[in-house]
């Protein structure tokens, strides 16, 4: 069959059609297209340290309910049977205090390191883990920034633990347990969109109750979950020097060159070889 | 089945299959000799450890914490003794590419070499793995995290395993008396061979761009954007040090089935590693040199960590590579050695460095090995050379090729 210019444009325009249409037409309303990017901004100024959160965190998620009392400056950290913890400081305006837990990245470093996909960054915006995929090699925590997988050690079945933003609750129209629970407001959750311009808001109304940054909107490329603070984040144990560019992005430069050697090593190697194929007559010479 | 019988029963003097491969698992030579004595109670320790460690979980046998989730058995079993691997595809290169016809008789040895530590390092992965069962998953495919270097890891030791298989399969089946066999697995050896350096050169330096996103766990003068080609320049000088290092302790323990010839070129093979080892630590060397300018970490220099760093960089590679290029000149086979093994010290040195000692160090509780780990560690090592030891014995990977065989592959 043969095929001229023409021709070929005018399958190519059926074909391209067909595509795009018969997608559309197949398909039903689709529910992802009206999901936005879900996060949540937690306002440490309206947090009064009452650890509501991290029981209500503790209930919604079958583990044991935490015993331990806040300590100005002792801190505490998110572990196998904490998914958060809120810890308090003694800071330029007295005490304030920072709830932790996941930071549900824009780009995570956890999912760009599983290579089963368990860590699962999905379409709402949360992070979460998938049991059956992990094989529990630990290359997330050993990747992630801000240290949040955590590895139960003593369990022939181990599984990683970190927040996952309540994500089975999320499926049944509910909101995380903490933002539920949060007594003070100081949580709130929505469209990522809308968390920056509420913070920005709150900013720009009370610039003395606020420092002008939220903490999460470029950090590691973008977080789900955003800060803001009444005093500077390096005093509320935050790591400020974390890079604005995402994670992944640091090893993607050696991943695009894998399939560039995968095509031109061989080639190198026979072509190397065709031309030291005699070299055996010399040496025979020599020795 | 029956007539497969009937040839390798043919060339092992008319035994069968079954009865001739269990007379080949019986133990050769003297059982008590000092090996034996103390590698065989590390081992039964190691299995109960490794039993213990599979009923109760990793924190009972290993120190790692939610901080500092890789320890020795990552840094050191799989990223060490990796390197040390290296010397497999370095010589493959060297013979049946770059055509270094001096090197044809040490290329057995050291792709089985290789073989094994891949098998066994790589298969040491496998304690570390929280979820063992899962292992597979990223290999089916009902999840492919094709953004994880990890995957891309995995995916080629598995291959590199089954092309380094193939560039040993002749001595196997030299050994089973499978003319045929034989006969086409050689054919295969080279396109073995390209694709086994292609795939060593990306996951030497895919192990350490496992790192490249540990960026603020890893102590600044280790950790550059440049960790991948370290690894794959300084796997070069590992693994012909490894080569060199292996090379003289199989010359003495297996000195009875080296040939005549063998023997006389010995030394040359290894006067001209030396040369190679020199060259490949020069470049590392500068490579190093370079990163650190450009990285003004002078600072950085003057603190405990800093002379750390400057003892890795001059003791244990500028140091062992002046060795190298001086028994080089002066044709010192016993300075050669010294310097293999320093180069050997250097490179545990800088894997451990930038897996588990400089890996948060200045997190509040550090990670210090238990003994446990390293027992397990000791017995893995162990395993592998009774393996070696008892496939060394009996198939022609010292020894001469069986008189049937033409060609030289």
């Amino acid at each position: 069959m043969a095929l001229n210019r023409k021709d070929f444009f005018k399958v190519l325009g059926v074909t391209g059609v067909t595509l795009a249409i018969g997608k559309e037409a197949g398909a039903v309303p689709k529910k992802e297209e009206s999901i936005e990017f879900k996060g949540i901004l937690y306002d440490s100024t309206r947090c009064a340290g009452c650890q509501t959160c991290e029981s209500a965190c503790a209930e919604a998620n079958g583990l044991p309910s935490p015993t331990a009392a806040i300590e100005a400056g002792v801190i505490r950290n998110t572990d196998e049977v904490h998914r958060t913890v809120v810890n308090a400081f003694n800071s330029s305006k007295g005490e304030t205090y920072l709830k932790k837990q996941c930071m549900h990245c824009n780009e995570p470093a956890c999912t760009a390191a599983c290579l089963t996909q368990a860590m699962y960054k999905t379409k709402e915006g949360a992070v979460i883990w998938r049991g059956d995929k992990c094989m529990g090699c630990r290359y997330c925590m050993v990747s992630c920034p801000f240290d949040v997988p955590k590895f139960e050690y003593h369990s022939a079945n181990p599984k990683i633990e970190k927040c996952n933003m309540c994500y089975s609750r999320l499926g049944e129209g509910k909101i995380p347990a903490c933002v539920e629970n949060c007594p003070a407001e100081a949580l709130m959750y929505g469209p990522r969109r809308d968390l920056i311009k509420e913070a920005r808001k709150r900013i720009v109304e009370n610039p003395d109750q606020y420092v002008d940054h939220i903490y999460g909107e470029h950090e590691a490329g973008g977080t789900g979950f955003l800060y803001i603070a009444g005093v500077p984040f390096e005093e509320l144990g935050l790591n400020t020097s974390i890079q604005k560019e995402s994670y992944p992005s640091l090893s993607k430069g050696f991943l695009y060159s894998v399939p560039t050697i995968f095509v031109l090593w061989p080639a190198i190697l026979l072509g190397i070889r065709e031309s030291t194929k005699n070299n055996h007559l010399k040496s025979d010479e020599n020795e | 089945m029956n007539s497969l019988n009937y040839t390798i029963a043919k060339d092992n003097d008319g035994k069968s299959i079954w009865k001739f491969l269990a007379g080949e698992m019986k133990p050769r030579g003297s059982f008590l000799t000092p090996f034996n004595i103390i590698s065989i109670p590390i081992m039964i320790l190691g299995l109960v450890l490794i039993v213990i460690r599979f009923w109760k979980g990793l924190g009972s046998v290993t120190n790692l914490t939610q901080e500092v989730p890789w320890g020795l058995w990552i840094g050191f079993d799989v990223v060490t003794g990796v390197a040390f691997a290296g010397g497999a595809y370095v010589l493959t290169f060297m013979v049946y590419i770059l055509n270094m016809q001096k090197y044809h008789s040490i290329v057995r040895i050291t792709v089985l070499n290789g073989f094994l530590a891949y098998v066994f390092y790589a298969g040491a992965l496998l304690l570390d793995l929280g979820r063992p069962w899962n292992v597979i998953n990223p290999i089916i495919g009902n999840s492919f995290g094709t953004s994880s270097v990890l995957f891309l890891v995995a995916w080629h030791f598995l291959l590199y395993m089954i092309a380094q298989l193939i560039e040993f399969s002749p001595a196997v089946a030299e050994w089973l008396g499978a003319r045929k066999a034989r006969k086409i697995l050689s054919g295969m050896t080279v396109a073995a061979v390209i694709f086994g350096i292609t795939l060593s050169t990306l996951h030497q330096s895919g192990l350490g761009a496992l790192y490249l996103m540990a960026k603020d766990k890893i102590h600044p003068l280790w950790y550059n954007e440049f960790i991948p080609i370290m690894f794959f320049v300084s796997s070069i000088f590992a693994g012909l040090s490894m080569v060199i290092f292996e090379g003289s302790i199989s010359h003495r323990v297996f000195f009875n089935q080296i040939s005549e010839e063998n023997h006389k070129s010995h030394n040359s093979i290894i006067i001209g590693l030396s040369k190679i080892c020199a060259v490949a630590m020069f470049a590392y060397f500068f490579l190093q040199v370079l990163v650190f300018v450009h990285g003004k970490r002078w600072d950085l220099l003057f603190t405990p960590m800093g002379y750390w760093y400057l003892l890795e960089m001059f003791g244990f590679v500028m140091f062992p590579m002046l060795l190298f290029f001086y028994s080089y000149r002066r044709k010192n086979i016993n300075l050669v050695k010294v310097a293999a093994i320093l180069t050997m010290l250097g490179v545990i040195l800088n894997r451990l460095n930038v897996t588990v000692i400089g890996f948060k160090w200045d997190a509040a509780i550090r990670y210090i090995p238990t003994w446990m780990e390293l027992v397990v560690t000791l017995a893995v090592i162990f395993t592998e050379i009774w393996i070696f030891r008892w496939v060394v014995n009996r198939m022609p990977v010292l020894r001469e090729s069986p008189s049937w065989v033409n060609d030289k592959h």
